[in-house]
């Protein structure tokens, strides 16, 4: 599974008020950051449209955010969503398949789709004066496609080799897919976005045609521009393309509140491979169902302090300081439909054991609960906080999924603009209460990845000497 | 950076080449002989900066791995500072470093917010990486230790297996083809002393250039480069890289590898930069395997018959001559007939050309698209970088699209025959052997 970071906030304001955050004074210079405003505006058939404009350049994006992904999905019917998104390349009634993809490259445009456990996203970015070929195209594929049975049974191959390319023979990947689905036993982020290869060879294509008629419906999708381009012209735009199409009725989704971990669950996973690896996670409320809002921000806070920068804790004081871990680092996801996982993990350095960075990584955590950070580590966190929020406005793309999948998942995109006020909010007090409250062993869940002997054998044949000759043969690992 | 979430999500199409746009690109020397090339972004307050060797892994010589491991040293400990310390005064100011080597630049990057106290001392920490790294020995070690964790992480994967198998059959002694990450062997023989000799040889003014994009002005934009320039050594420029023989006859090598899909690189030696054919061969890899869905090699081998989840074609060129690469990953079983399906794509492409309307549609998609690539300042700063390290006009953004535009079919047909040769080409597989 490809992971893509997606930086989870944009801003409209600067927080003038809360300017301590740097070792050095710079009132004057944050007043420099520009505003962002995001406007927005549904339509009649309840298709909600965010737009931002920015005139660096003269190019937009256009995403179409569905909500639906695999946390839709139930078992057996895994990769469904994905499945589907695949298949949306594939022609409408009007339109051939491949005409599409083909309209798009002739204007230039640069185009693709991706899924995840929440949403399915589509997106082309062009020249900004030539908008209304991606939205015409965007609109016509929301309710015409076409999904024929013979494009369907050359695509789930494609599919298939997309999971052994990204799964199957990649063993940190296999041990990520194991691992979610032990850490979490009803809620649908145990399944796969690609789906289990079992459900992959049992598709049909009437399970796609059922799953486009359920959540392709424009009360279900959020439109997002980002770019040169006129709010005012966007909307007119979106409702010449779009307008026309009538919503249809919503399946409800179901609860599926996983249900209360009762102690720590362990997986080992045995994978042909050279490296050994250690995940960890912990059960932990997202902003969507935190009982308190600070919370998810002090977990957020905690990451980065512990493990998410170069000059983090798990960095200084494992990789550099007692060099057991040639790689370690923790990362939370606080931002999903759904609560998830706070996540450490690491690769141990030669001549360590995966029992002795995970005790290592347990005993950082301890720490976490016992002794308050210092308030040089809590600023400086927030220091490359207010960096980043700088930086992610270089790429329109980025600024354009922000907010599309806060929109999405059901956050609201305007819970962006709180991002940066409640992070700087966190006190030290904060981080501690919420490492006591949540990173708890019974809520834990621990893989190990341990390799198995990984056999290679190479051949060199030259085209005029036909005899082949045996150069290397390499076996055992560890 | 950091506190950004990470959501998992599944691209459906592959990403083959990303690329470029026309900023206004102005260039000068320090008085000490370090070139400089700046673009002006006033828009978002924060700078990029990058400095570029004549480095990388082509001038690691016998010690191969130095080059690599002599750029992950920089920010381990510079002018009285640990390791640590560096971290910590990047980070306290929002500032990302980074420090790589490829195949033939060393680079040391920057990206600082350009409000006043920040920026300064941001920089100053930078300058200290550049100009007095201190190359400690326990930090070495370890360092050491996670190259060799890298080269293991490396066998586990087929595909880097195929690629460093490619590079081999395709450059043999050549220094193109000689991993930048070194061995066991060469890791573990490598010492300090070696690394400040790769240092104090390579990163020299003389054999240097830096790219600035963001919001300084010309003035601030000189200064700071006079600065920059101040911490290295005037030094002399490395020498050139030795020119590369084209194969003789084609050459398959077979590693098996107990993975479910087998990889496939298919190759020969490309083009370079500046070369008089790259505008056809650009133009003609577009339609063969370099435009996405609308490529001859997308059609064929996925959409038509679900081979592939991602097959492509792109020239790599380098300052002589890289490689050309046709890849692609299907599951052990359909392994010949993907080759197959390939070849026949690549021979016919090769012998007839590609169509009017090819050409048309990918001219159209690229210069169409050309805007894309200068979107931000991110992509600016790695053009600037590419144009200035191989001394390309500084004019070759606006050129890029009217160049496209001029060709003729007939132009590419006679640049792929002449520098295509499928006959006599480098096929690597590594995968499980064809049972399922």
């Amino acid at each position: 599974m490809i992971l893509t970071s997606i930086s989870n906030r944009v801003n409209k304001y600067f927080w003038l008020s809360v300017l301590s955050i740097f070792l050095l004074p710079i009132s004057t210079s944050l007043a420099q950051i520009k505003t962002l405003d995001v406007a927005d505006k549904t339509l009649d058939n309840g298709l909600k449209i965010l737009v931002l404009e920015d005139s660096r350049a003269p190019v937009a994006v256009v995403q179409l955010w569905y909500r639906v992904g695999t946390s839709y999905e139930h078992e057996g019917i895994t990769g469904l969503s994905h499945a589907l998104e695949h298949l949306m390349f594939k022609g409408t009634k009007s339109r051939a398949s491949g005409e599409f993809e083909k309209i798009l490259a002739v204007n230039g445009a640069r185009n693709n789709a991706f899924t995840s456990q929440d949403y399915t996203a589509y997106y082309e970015v062009l020249a900004s004066d030539r908008l209304d070929v991606a939205m015409s195209l965007e609109a016509d594929r929301m309710r015409n496609l076409v999904l024929d049975e013979k494009e369907f049974k050359k695509e789930i191959e494609v599919v298939k080799e997309e999971r052994r390319w990204r799964t199957d023979d990649k063993p940190k990947s296999l041990t990520r897919e194991q691992f979610n689905a032990v850490a979490f036993m009803n809620s649908p982020y145990r399944a796969p976005v690609i789906g289990w290869m079992v459900d992959l060879e049992t598709m049909t294509i009437d399970d796609l045609r059922d799953w486009y008629k359920k959540w392709y419906s424009p009360d279900n999708a959020t439109l997002v521009v980002v770019g040169d381009v006129k709010k005012d012209e966007v909307f007119a735009m979106a409702e010449k393309y779009f307008g026309a199409i009538k919503k249809t009725p919503l399946p409800i989704v179901k609860l599926r509140t996983e249900v209360v971990q009762k102690g720590v669950r362990k997986l080992l996973v045995k994978a042909p491979a050279k490296l050994p690896y250690l995940r960890m996670g912990f059960k932990t409320p997202g902003v969507i169902n935190a009982e308190k809002k600070w919370e998810p921000y002090a977990l957020e806070v905690l990451s980065n302090i512990l493990g998410g920068s170069n000059s983090s804790r798990v960095t200084k004081r494992l990789v550099r300081g007692k060099g057991i871990a040639a790689s370690a680092g923790s990362y939370y996801n606080g931002f999903g439909r759904l609560p998830d996982l706070f996540i450490l993990s690491g690769t141990p350095s030669k001549g360590t054991t995966l029992d002795q960075l995970q005790s290592e990584l347990i005993a950082q955590i301890k720490d976490l609960q016992t002794h308050l950070v210092s308030e040089k580590e809590l600023k400086r966190v927030k220091a490359q906080v207010v960096a980043s929020e700088v930086y992610e406005r270089d790429s329109i793309e980025n600024l354009a999924s922000i907010l599309g999948s806060f929109e999405s998942v059901g956050i609201g995109y305007k819970e962006v603009d709180n991002y940066l006020p409640a992070i700087l909010s966190v006190t030290t007090e904060q981080v501690m209460a919420v490492a006591k409250k949540y990173l708890v062993e019974d809520q834990l869940t621990i893989a190990h990845l341990q390799p198995q002997a990984l056999v290679v054998e190479t051949v060199t044949e030259n085209k005029k000497s036909k005899s082949a000759t045996t150069v290397a043969k390499t076996g055992g690992s560890k | 950076m950091f506190k950004h979430i990470v959501v998992a999500v599944l691209l459906s199409l592959w990403i083959a080449n990303v690329s470029q746009a026309a900023p206004k690109i102005e260039h000068w020397k320090t008085s000490n002989g370090l070139s400089v090339y700046y673009v002006s972004a006033p828009s978002l307050p924060m700078l990029d900066m990058e400095l570029v060797f004549a480095g990388g892994s082509v001038r690691d010589g016998a010690k191969s791995g130095v080059s690599l491991l002599t750029a992950a040293l920089l920010n381990k400990g510079a002018d009285g500072l640990t390791a640590d310390q560096v971290a910590e005064a990047f980070e306290d100011v929002g500032a990302t470093f980074s420090a790589s080597s490829n195949m033939e630049r060393s680079s040391i990057s920057l990206r600082t917010v350009t409000f006043v106290e920040e920026m300064e001392s941001a920089l100053q920490t930078w300058l200290k990486v550049v100009g007095k790294p201190e190359f400690p020995e326990q930090d070495f070690k370890r360092t050491k230790k996670q190259a060799l964790i890298g080269l293991q992480a490396q066998k586990q994967k087929p595909g880097s297996i195929a690629e460093k198998a490619f590079y081999k059959a395709l450059y043999g002694d050549h220094p193109y083809g000689v991993s930048g990450s070194g061995t066991e062997a060469t890791i573990n023989a490598m010492t300090v002393p070696d690394l400040k000799a790769y240092y104090q040889q390579y990163y020299v003014a003389k054999n240097g250039m830096l790219a600035m994009v963001g919001a300084i002005d010309r003035k601030q934009a000189e200064v700071l480069a006079e600065r920059v320039s101040k911490v290295l050594k005037v030094g002399t420029k490395a020498a050139a890289v030795p020119e590369v023989k084209p194969l003789t006859q084609s050459k398959t090598v077979r590693v098996d590898f107990p993975s479910s899909q087998s990889h496939v690189y298919i190759g020969q030696i490309g083009n370079k930069r500046g070369d008089a054919d790259y505008y056809s061969l650009y133009l003609g890899n577009h339609v063969l395997g370099g435009g996405g869905f609308t490529s001859r090699l997308m059609k064929e081998v996925r959409v038509k018959r679900g081979l592939s989840y991602s097959v492509y074609s792109y020239f790599m060129p380098q300052g002589q001559l890289g490689p050309y690469i046709l890849g692609l990953q299907t599951k052990n079983k359909n392994l010949d007939e993907a080759i197959k399906v390939a070849r026949e794509v690549l021979i016919d492409f090769v012998e007839k050309g590609p169509s009017d309307e090819e050409i048309k549609q990918s001219k159209q998609s690229i210069t169409g698209g050309f805007p894309l690539r200068t979107a931000s300042n991110a992509n600016i700063i790695s053009y600037i970088s590419m144009i200035g390290f191989y001394g390309l006009s500084l004019n070759y953004l606006e050129e890029f699209s009217p160049k496209i535009e001029k060709l003729s079919r007939e132009q590419v047909v006679d640049a792929f025959k002449r520098r295509v040769q499928p006959d006599k080409m480098v096929t690597i597989v590594v995968g499980g052997k064809k049972k399922s």
